[in-house]
Order: structure tokens, then sequence, then C-alpha cells
């Protein structure tokens, strides 16, 4: 057996951690954020000249034609670097739901334009306060229209195109809108990360192409949803490999009552907590990779249980990180606060761990009949 | 990234298959897993024996040591397929695992050539059952904090003390045993090690009812008893460092599998047996999340193994992520076990026979037990901390000084 990823592979991630180390360092990352400029176009400009945006698109569409393990890796990158791009919506929604769902003329026009940088994508679900259902979709689709409003939708006011859930006849369907054309209004709003922007949009008879089968939509969704939450939970544990590190470096060099206070067993089994915590997800994301490379019936179970416990770290390490800093992890001046407001973007990115938990339990229920 | 076995394995796989098909019948599926915190008695013992016998005449037994030593000089990979087919077949506990495990590879480590082939062939064929005697009242832990003496008379050593928390103590023959020789040198350098016959009548073993009413462990006592120096292992002074081959040998997988054998199924099972607020428990949004939180610390744990054993099949050694496998095992099965006690209502604290469903409140008295055994949560927390992640060690303030200048034990 070999449950690891390939020395290929290995070597894809370790060449991506040296371009970001160099182009989306912390301080570029703080730049974006001061400026609330939503993403770095620089960034994005040269990870579509790597062709980081096509990894898993077949080659006849201008991608890569690697696997999910190679796109895996690159996320484990963006997520360590706190990469200011919008990389999860254009690539693990926007393209996925395009390779699963897409006639030969979508898939020409939209995946040919992600794989080669033109193309900002993303998916729009929710409308209301609270958990995403399908009685909460208001927005319509008919007659080649659609009107509704999204709210919040993740890069919603960078992406070129959004794949939209709404109500079609009795049910409810996925549809492209063009978010450059007329009828469509975007409004960018303050959100926790503003290196993740987030927007409404509102859509008043825009022009729309459907995705798929009229009335598949909730069941693409999640789809859809189950498989982007793999890579993102790959995202999620880079980052925590990274804020885990920071934290770890500071504590070997700060000093007090005459000792590193790395040595003080109080926080050393914090740290060793912290540890466990990102193995145990580290090990469910592994699980979740091999599922959907091989289009596995675990994936729904493996998915929920990644994004799950990657939530849970990234989420943790960064509580303790601020803590074990001491007073200078509470300034805006430390980069402590920016995987704090990651760390929680992202656990609420495609459903809240709750939702995900209801999902898991769900699908274990059903197993255990 | 699979999970497959390549050709060699498979081929290996379908050998064992093969033999164990022919001398053993496969387990029920409802069959109880076995507790480490119980002891095998009786005739479990000889027909542990039997088996171990059998295992070595068709060569299965102690697969990975040495030709020369009883052994195949099997791969890693090949002694955990093994070991992952014998668990399917109904088949005694093997009372081999401390002396297989750990105490064999010692004596290779540090024995004279007249110990090995006095002992280890016994030991393959399992005709002589080995025992560890480490722990003291006083030092469990800080185990080099061990009192127990040896002091040398003519050609022997005669020891006086006590040990603690031994597994198997009063079916073995014999037993390595760490004495202080010198209390006037430091804590570390006054250790030497033993081989030491359990049927001497200066030991005496009394069984430990722990707090769940179970007898698991033993206490150990030595009241003069003679051990020729012939049976010494490793220098005088030297029974640290020979301790430390013991302890780097034992097996990280204690509790590996989570949760002390109730299952998420089983929890399912109880909450759509069991009510709250007049609708079935499973309905309730709070047992639900709770659920898929011991289910995704299940899975970590489970595929955390699986990258484990993928290392040895690649003929790699596994990562450290493998040291946190009992510390979020242990701790998850307490939850469990007080979650399906909950679930039961006010029925919940009834016990055996009275209760409809009494595993939980098992779990929840075992619980405690493995959080402890083979290195507590705190011991191994320090283990990630210090040896994994490298982070400095506690300032000490035992180094450097006689031992018997040290305080220990309990102040009363």
């Amino acid at each position: 057996m070999n449950f690891d990823f390939s020395e290929e592979q290995k070597l894809l991630q370790s060449t991506a951690r040296d371009y970001l180390t160099e182009q989306s360092s912390l301080a570029h990352v703080r730049e974006v954020f001061e400026a609330n400029a939503g993403h770095s176009e620089q960034l994005w400009k040269g990870v579509a000249e790597l062709g980081w945006l096509g990894v898993a698109i077949p080659e006849e569409y201008g991608g890569a034609g690697y696997g999910y393990l190679e796109l895996a890796m690159i996320a484990g990158e963006i997520g360590q670097a706190l990469a200011p791009i919008p990389f999860g919506s254009t690539v693990y929604l926007a393209a996925e739901a395009i390779s699963r769902q897409g006639s030969d003329d979508q898939k020409k026009k939209f995946l040919t334009g992600i794989a080669a940088g033109d193309l900002v994508g993303t998916l729009a679900t929710n409308e209301k306060v609270g958990t995403l259902t399908e009685a909460s979709i208001g927005a319509t689709f008919a007659g080649g229209k659609l009107s509704g409003t999204k709210i919040p939708v993740p890069d919603g006011d960078v992406a070129d195109f959004a794949i939209v859930l709404a109500k079609e006849g009795d049910g409810l369907s996925l549809v492209i809108v063009d978010l450059t054309a007329k009828g469509v209004t975007r409004t960018r709003l303050d959100s926790l990360d503003p290196t993740r922007s987030q927007a409404k949009i509102e859509f008043a008879d825009a022009p729309a192409e459907r995705l798929g089968a009229a009335g598949e939509g909730w069941s693409v969704t999640q789809d859809v949803q189950t498989r982007a939450a793999v890579l993102m939970a790959f995202e999620q544990l880079g980052g925590a490999d990274r804020a885990f590190q920071i934290t770890f470096d500071f504590m070997m060099n700060r000093f007090a009552f005459g000792r590193p206070i790395a040595s003080f067993q109080s926080l050393k089994h914090r740290m060793a907590d912290l540890y466990a915590d990102r193995e145990v997800a580290r090990s469910n994301c592994y699980w979740a990779a091999w599922a959907l490379e091989n289009d596995h019936e675990e994936l729904p179970q493996a998915a929920a249980s990644a994004k799950i416990s990657a939530s849970d770290a990234f989420d943790n390490v960064t509580v303790d990180m601020i803590q074990m800093h001491g007073g200078v992890g509470y300034t805006w001046e430390y980069d402590c606060h920016l995987f704090y407001r990651r760390a929680k973007v992202l656990s609420h990115t495609l459903g809240t761990t709750a939702e995900w938990r209801e999902k898991l339990v769900t699908h274990l229920i059903e197993d255990a009949a | 990234m699979d999970f497959n076995d390549s050709p060699e394995e498979a081929a290996y796989r379908a050998k064992v298959k093969e033999w164990l098909d022919a001398n053993a019948t496969l387990k029920s599926a409802d069959a109880p897993s076995a507790n480490l915190l119980e002891e095998a008695e009786g005739d479990v013992i000889s027909q542990a024996k039997a088996w171990q016998l059998k295992k070595f005449e068709a060569g299965w037994a102690c697969l990975r040591w040495p030709k020369a030593y009883g052994g195949q000089e099997a791969t890693s990979m090949e002694a955990v397929i093994f070991g992952q087919e014998e668990s399917r077949y109904d088949l005694p506990p093997s009372i081999y695992g401390i002396g297989h495990g750990m105490l064999g590879p010692t004596i290779m480590a540090h024995g004279t050539d007249e110990q090995k082939e006095r002992f280890l062939p016994d030991m393959v064929k399992g005709a002589e059952v080995w025992c560890q005697l480490f722990s003291e009242p006083d030092a469990g832990s800080d185990l080099a904090g061990l009192k127990t003496s040896a002091v040398k008379d003519g050609d022997d050593w005669v020891v006086n003390g006590q040990k603690i928390w031994t597994t198997g103590a009063q079916f073995c023959r014999w037993g390595m045993l760490v004495t202080r020789t010198d209390p006037t040198a430091a804590k570390h350098a006054g250790l030497t090690y033993f081989i030491v016959d359990m049927e001497d009548s200066g030991v005496e073993i009394r069984p430990i009812k722990q707090m769940n009413g179970a007898s698991g462990f033993n206490e150990v006592f030595f009241t003069d008893v003679r051990i020729p120096d012939s049976q010494r292992l490793g220098a005088v002074g030297d029974g640290w460092r020979v301790a430390i081959t013991t302890l780097m040998n034992e097996r990280s997988s204690i509790g590996g599998g989570g949760g002390g054998g109730a299952s998420i199924k089983d929890l399912i099972k109880l909450a759509e047996a069991t009510e709250i607020n007049g609708r079935p428990a499973i309905e309730d949004g709070g047992v639900r999340r709770q659920i898929a939180d011991f289910a995704v610390r299940r899975s970590g744990l489970k595929y955390t193994g699986q990258r484990g054993l993928s290392a040895l099949s690649q003929g790699q050694t596994p990562g450290p992520e493998a040291s946190i496998g009992k510390l979020v095992a242990a701790i998850m099965g307490l939850e469990m076990g007080e979650f399906g006690m909950e679930l039961q209502g006010a029925a919940g604290i009834l016990s055996g026979e009275d209760s409809i469903d009494p595993t939980w409140q098992q779990t929840y008295m075992g619980m405690p037990g493995l959080r402890l055994a083979g290195g507590s949560d705190e011991i191994l927390r320090n283990i990630i901390s210090e040896r994994v992640l490298g982070m400095p060690g506690e300032p000490r303030i035992d180094k450097g000084k006689a031992f018997k200048d040290i305080p220990s034990g309990t102040a009363r």
C-alpha cells in the first residue's frame, strides 16, 4: 500500500511553496488586507502563468490534466501562504461544477478561460441568514433570465461569472451568469477577512444559461460542495501548519522567568494537543483526497470528516496562536489576526462545521441501518 | 495513493490466510474484543501456549526476529499482515506481546551469547512467558526514581523491594527487572538490569484489584531473592540504557484503534433506542453533533494508522504522528463512555445485568486506566512536545545529585 502523496506530487508542493514564499509573503497579504483590495491581481496572474488554475482541468480545455492529488498539494500551499486570491471559488467550485455538469461549449468557454487566467468564477448559493436549505432559495430562473439576490457570495465582487442556485419551475437548477452583464448589481461587503472578499449580488432579469439538467441544482450543489470541501480542507490544514510553526518559533525565542516559554509544561501540553488536532485532520484529509481521486463511495463521509477536522484544527491553533504570543498577539501589527480571521472565514466557507457535522451524521446513520 | 497490497504483499497475505484457514476458525462478527485491562487466566494460558508452538513449528513465530534466534527475518510489513489476518480468527489472547515485542529485542541487544542461547528459543516457542518489572509505587512516570535494591553477595545479587503494574506475573517463568545497585551514584547511573526467576520462593505475586473490580495487573514483592550474576543483562550501573532499549520497543499500538471496543455504530443504535423530550435521541441536534465529532476523531485515528502502515510498506519508519494514537483514543473513549451513559438517562448508572447496555459504563470505568497505561496522557504530551516537536525540557533539580539525596515518592 502507499497511502501517501508521490514524490512528484511532493515536488510540486515544494515548488509551490518556494513560489508563494516569494510572491505571497505575509507582507504582501497585509498590503492587500489594508488596501481592502479584495485580491492580489499580480499574484493571480502569476499562479495562472504557472498553470495552477488548470491543474485538474483536462488538457483539451487548456489545463494540465493532472488529478485532485496534485490540486490538493497546491491548495495546502495556498492555505499556508494565506494567498489573497479567489482560488477556491474559481478552481474548487466554478471549474469543478462546469467539469461535472457543463456542455462541451460551456467547458470550452469557461474551463479554457479559467485555465488561462482570464476568468474568475464563483458559486452563489446563500440568500438568507442561517443554514442553506432548498426552501431558502428565492432567486428565480425562467426564459433565460435570472432574478433575485445572493448574499454573501465569496469573491463575488472580483468574479467574472457566477454559478447561481435558483428556482426553475418546481425545482432548483444551477445557472451560469456573466457578472459584467446588464441586470447585475454587485456590492462589496465588509467582512472578517478582506483578502477573501464577500459581495451582495442582485440580479434583475440578468441573462443566464442553465448548467446541467433542470431540477438537479440542489443535488449538484451538494456534490460540488462536497468535492470542494476536500480541497478547502487541505487549504485549512496548510494554514494550520503555518500558524503552528510561527507560534512554535515565537515560543522558542521568547524568554520569561529566565527560560524560553517553550519550556513551560502548561504551554508544551497545549502544543501537543494542537499537534494531535492537526494530525487527526491531516489523516482525514488524506482519506478524503484518496476518495476524491478515486470517486469512491466513501467520499461524502471522508469530505465531511476532512472539512470538520481541518476547520477545528485551524480555528484552534489560531486561538492559541494569539494567546501564546501574549499581548503582542492581539496587536494589529503582528500577523496572528490574519490567521485568526482566515481560519474563521474558511470554516464558514462551503457551510459551517455545524452543517458538515449534520451531513456526516446523516451518512453515518444511513450506514448503520 | 492507494491502500492496495503490492504484488509481494498480496502473495504473502494469501499464504498467511491459507495457513490460518487450515489451522484456526474465523471469529463471528459480534465477538467481543479483548480488553487490555483484563487478565488472561487458566485454560487460556495453555491454549495460548499451544497456539504459539503451532505457529513456531509452521514458521510463523516472531516473524521479524533473526533466524538464528528462531525468527523468520520477515519485513515489518509482513509481520503486520500476519497480525491483521490473525486478528480475524477466534484464537486465545496473546500473552507474549511484552516478551516478543520488548524483552526479546532487549536480550538480543544487550545479552551475552549464553543468555541468548538459554532464553530466546524458549521465548519464541512460547514455552516460557516473560513479564516486565519496571514500575514501582514511587516510580511510575519518573521511572528512574526506582528503589528496589540489588546488593552483590559473592557470585549472586540479593534483591529486595516491590514492583507494580506487572501484567501476567502469575503465569510468567521469567521477569526483566531493573534495580538500584548504587544509591550513592546519580539517579540514572546507579541502576542495573537483571533476568529474574519468577518461581523463586522470595518472589510474592499479589493481584491488584482495580477501581472497576477487575484485576489486570499485579504487585510483585522481592524478599532476599538471589539472582546469579550470570543473569545480569548489561553492565553494572548501565541498567537505564538497557531499560531504554526495552521501552523503545514498547508497542505504540496500545489503544490505537480507539474507544475501548464501542463503535460509532453502537452509539447510533443506542441513540435510536433512547429518547430525549419524547423523541428518539438520534433526532436531537446535540446528540447528532457529538456523534459526528466522535466519528471524525475515530476516522482520523484510523487513517493515521494507515499512514504508518504505508510507511512500513514503503520500507520507511512510521512518522511521529503515530504518537498521538493512545492520547486521542483514551480521551475519546472516556467521552464516549460518558455520552453512552448520558443517553440512558437515570438508568445509565445501573450496572451489569441490571443495565440495558453495560458497554458504556464499562468503558467509563475502564478508560481512566487506559489514560495511564503505557505512559499517562501527560507523559505522552511531554513526549510529543519534547521529542517530536523539539521543545526544551523542564529544568531538572534531580540532575547531578546522588540518588539518596533526591526526594521521591509521596510525602506523608
